[in-house]
């Protein structure tokens, strides 16, 4: 049987699998359709409108994006017709639209603006109306301004499909027709985790990240501050996209330079930190294995996957691993440990992050997270804003030299970098409990098997003859598959990855508007190449870390870590789950 | 008789949908029938928003074992077990009387291993679509899906699924008891059998008749109509419903079959026949309806969500006294644009009846331009 379809679009003869849809074969040869309810990792609305066409032998115009291609097909992509029924859709949903592009958070970087262009859209017909809704400010995460929303539900799909979360839902009809927080709930006391996967999804600025970029230009002229940052695992391969460079391309020396232009005093990296979570989380594993704790054991990195585990698994927190995040470590940490080796004042100390997450703007607020003495982190910026932030400097990273990371919190090896792929938390623990279980060194550090963009990987070990079950999650709902098998008695594995954002903290909701998973997985290749060419790619081959046991915490799992890098998670008792 | 012979019967007989898109009944039963799968189901569409429709419920009042005979001869001929009657949210004293005849039917062994339940709708409008019916069967938001995939093929619960009218499965059992070519020979012969018109308006009769489907607009309005009262003339008549075109003068010697009201840019609908005297001012009228249309609109795709609310607006401003000539091309070009791009009937056809009175009626618009 052949299972190809032949047609042509705008003259020009396609050939496509059975099944495909007019969308697909037109991007196949190269023609154009706009679209905006469409999202390629989603299923498919056909709600805008905005990619119908012309297919001969039907009165009605068909979209592009639902309508299958079918043996002989005739479409028809820019006809006068179509471009009227597209340029009408468009002008029906501007005038339903604030329109204020200049003040958007999308600004440069909408697709409703783009087609606004794109359809030369000059002299709306319709008259302008705003829904008037206030913005959502409730969360310290991410904002909504349901005045931008065009309904094309793409985030709603996000958070029920992708996420399972189910925070996001419509309310009335017509064009009362609203996306909102479940039950008309504020966000805050909505189910959201705050994983920020809908702005990605969002087409325009209808969601986005709290923005704090403000707060740190305040904090950097202020001359009696010392601010510090540290930048996560998975910023820098992201950063470059925010500049006009390619994904990956912006070396880190060269990153971490122009930190230093914006006016950051110390240059550190979370990367430390994620080695130091390796050591406490590896020998938490190792002694839950060994003494009979709650297992299977998750990792607790993720602040999004954290919020989920509180929400809709409050039954599981003692599975959670008590380690802090690697940036609440490195919160606890620099005010204390670091603040005394430098002789700095801890209460002078202004500790940034940079982050691919939003999460973490919410994590760093956590009332617990303030075992130094002071609030732990005092500013989360995600990629974006500090992306911002470089673009109004106007900095030329093309003339910038390299420059190094400070000491004391700066050093890292590959297993700290790869914690911003899915798996890399679990390849880079297994670096680790591998060496200290069996006492040899390890042949080759690639665990290969923990790699990739695929909802739930699986693997074996054997350690010394014991045989550890491992699995790694990313995005909610697989996670939910791997909770609800714990939930039931049924997981047969001991330790379990879980990163809330498909791909992992690459594809952070504090990431480069990153609509499709293709992206993600470009990410994750850069991730790994840098590991590849990092000298030491083993946490406890940290020469800072080593220093940080010799000198202050002693010993993994010791008193000194137990009150400053590990804590404990509280049900979040939601209304209406 | 087995499926495959109760399916060719319908499918001869031309029974063709009553619910208004007119599609062989028999061969839409036949691709359900093809379909592979595990189940398979029946629903009567028994929603009847349509203003000024109420034959569905005359049926269901009077005699309700038509219907479940109806769905229980599509159910043996598709391989169905469960059936659903999809009732108007506003009929609630047809539930007892469906269900009822459901459980005589059942207690004489006529269902065999067929169950029917009855599902009561919420109000919306637009749940009298397919596939909107079907989501709100489903337990979700009425609102319609893309097509295709068509119901028969993947509708309830992703099974095939056969959604006819109450009227379309009333008219089964008749065809199998007389076979096709009596039921063929009926009325017009490319949409034959019978098609009940309920009147409303400024007509003598305001009722309900069941007409061969080869009498004319005019024959409804006069002979069985009764003419306009007190002696006024005609202004126009919108058939099918609120979402049917307004009907001039000149049009009114059309049949009132499925392909002959197409030909004059209307619709045949659900039949509803709305008589409007020379008093009537039309303007008016068209304002009222396309606030029923914004108001009904489901929200789902935008050019229905926001052009429905536009066509409100350019209404009221026009009736208002406020519209510009400029006024009228922008609703001509939305119109137009709805019509063809909209996902399902009901932003299709909304712009119609104003769509219709631009062609007919340019005076009435004029007359209340700036």
């Amino acid at each position: 049987m052949n299972n190809n379809i032949n047609l042509t679009i705008d003259n020009i003869p396609v050939t496509v699998p059975k099944g495909s849809t007019i969308l697909q074969a037109a991007r196949q040869v190269g023609i154009k359709i706009p679209t905006l309810c469409y999202h390629p990792d989603q299923a498919v609305k056909a709600n805008c409108r905005v990619c119908v066409c012309e297919v001969e032998g039907s009165r009605l115009l068909q979209a592009a994006c639902s309508q299958p291609a079918m043996e002989g097909m005739v479409v028809k992509t820019r006809t006068p017709k179509v471009i009227e029924a597209r340029k009408t859709i468009l002008e029906l949903i501007l005038a339903h639209h604030p329109q204020d592009c200049l003040n958007c958070i999308r600004n440069g970087n909408c697709e409703l603006q783009d087609l606004a262009a794109e359809y030369f859209i000059r002299d709306n017909p319709f008259e302008l109306k705003r829904r008037g809704l206030p913005k959502d400010y409730s969360t310290p995460a991410l904002f909504r301004d349901p005045d931008k929303c065009i309904l094309c539900r793409r985030c709603i799909d996000t958070c029920s499909v992708t996420q399972s979360v189910n925070a996001l839902g419509l309310q009335n009809r017509g064009f009362e027709t609203m996306v909102v927080p479940s039950m008309g709930l504020d966000l805050i006391d909505s189910p959201c985790v705050m994983c920020g996967q809908c702005i990605h999804a969002c087409p325009v600025g209808a969601i986005g990240e709290v923005e704090e970029i403000d707060k740190l230009l305040a904090a950097l002229a202020d001359p009696n501050k010392v601010v510090v940052t540290q930048i996560a695992p998975a910023v820098r391969v992201a950063i470059g996209e925010e500049i006009g460079m390619q994904t990956g391309e912006l070396p880190m020396d060269v990153f971490v330079a122009g930190l230093r232009q914006l006016g950051f005093d110390y240059v550190l990296h979370t990367n430390f930190t994620a080695d130091l979570t390796i050591m406490e989380e590896g020998n938490e594993l190792l002694q839950r294995l060994n003494e009979g704790g709650t297992l299977p054991m998750f990792t607790s990195c993720s602040p999004g996957w954290i919020n989920f585990c509180e929400t809709y698994y409050p039954d599981l927190l003692d599975n959670l691993s008590t380690c802090k995040s690697p940036q609440q470590m490195f919160g606890a940490l620099v005010k204390t440990y670091w603040a005394e080796k430098m002789n700095i004042a801890p209460e002078n100390i202004y500790s940034v992050s940079i982050m691919p997450c939003v999460a973490k703007k919410y994590e760093a607020s956590r009332p617990e997270m303030d075992d130094s003495g002071y609030r732990d982190v005092d500013l989360v910026l995600t990629t974006r804003e500090i992306g911002r932030l470089f673009r109004m400097s106007g900095i030329d990273f093309t003339q910038l030299a390299g420059s190094d990371f400070d000491s004391w919190m700066g050093a890292y090896t590959g297993a700290g970098v790869i914690f911003g792929a899915s798996g890399g938390v679990m390849e880079a623990a297994l670096r680790t409990v591998y060496e200290v279980v069996t006492g040899e060194t390890l042949q080759d550090v690639n665990f290969t098997v923990t790699r990739g963009i695929e909802g739930i990987k699986e693997a074996e070990l054997d350690l010394a003859g014991t045989t550890v079950k491992i699995a790694i999650a990313n995005g909610l709902s697989n996670a939910r598959i791997l909770m609800d098998q714990v939930r039931n008695g049924e997981s047969p594995y001991h330790f379990i990855e879980i990163m809330a954002c498909p791909g992992g903290c690459i594809g952070g909701g504090g990431q480069p508007i990153t609509k499709a998973n293709t992206k993600r997985v470009e990410r994750i290749e850069k991730i790994y190449a840098e590991d590849e060419k990092m000298p030491l790619r083993k946490s406890h081959q940290n020469p800072e870390v080593k220093v940080l046991y010799d000198e202050f915490l002693h010993e993994p799992l010791g008193e000194k870590s137990h009150e400053l890098l590990h804590t404990h998670y509280h049900a979040k008792n939601k209304k209406y789950l | 008789m087995k499926p495959e012979e109760l399916i060719d019967e319908v499918r001869q007989s031309k029974l063709r949908g009553r619910g208004g898109a007119g599609f062989n009944c028999g061969q839409k039963w036949y691709f359900a029938y093809t379909a592979r799968a595990d189940e398979k189901f029946v629903i009567c569409n028994a929603d009847e928003g349509e203003p000024g429709t109420y034959k569905d419920r005359i049926i269901m009042e009077n005699d309700p074992h038509v219907l479940i005979e109806g769905m229980t001869i599509c159910a043996t001929a598709i391989g169905a077990r469960q059936g659903y009657i999809y009732l108007r949210g506003e009929y609630p004293q047809v539930v007892n009387i469906l269900n009822t005849a459901i459980d005589q039917a059942k207690a004489r062994g006529l269902l065999d291993d067929f169950d029917i339940e009855v599902r009561s709708g919420a109000g919306a409008y637009v749940c009298g679509e397919e596939t909107a019916l079907i989501e709100s069967i489903e337990g979700k938001r009425g609102e319609p899906r893309y097509k295709p995939p068509y119901p028969p093929v993947e509708g309830l619960w992703n099974q095939p699924t056969i959604v006819n009218n109450v009227e379309t499965f009333a008219a089964v059992p008749a065809i199998v008891k007389n076979g096709a070519s009596w039921y063929a020979s009926i009325g017009h012969p490319d949409y034959p059998g019978t098609k009940i018109v309920t009147l409303t308006g400024d007509v003598n009769n305001r009722t309900f008749f069941e007409v061969p489907t080869n009498t004319t607009i005019r024959e409804i309005i006069y002979e069985f109509g009764g003419g306009i009262p007190a002696g006024k003339k005609f202004k126009a008549v919108q058939v099918g419903g609120t979402s049917g075109a307004f009907i001039p003068e000149e049009n009114l010697d059309t049949p009132l079959a499925f392909d002959t009201m197409t030909a004059i840019g209307a619709t045949l609908g659900s039949g509803a026949v709305l008589v409007l005297d020379e008093s009537r001012n039309l303007i008016d009228v068209l304002t009222r309806i396309s606030g029923f249309f914004q108001h009904e609109s489901c929200g789902k795709c935008a050019p229905c969500r926001e052009g429905t609310m536009r066509l409100y607006d350019l209404m009221l401003k026009v009736n208002n006294g406020t519209g510009k000539p400029q006024d009228i091309k922008i609703m001509q070009k939305l119109g137009n644009v709805m019509a063809i791009s909209c996902l399902c009937g009901l932003g299709q056809a909304a712009p119609a009846p104003i769509l219709s009175s631009l062609e007919h009626f340019p005076a009435d618009f004029n007359v209340k331009l700036m």
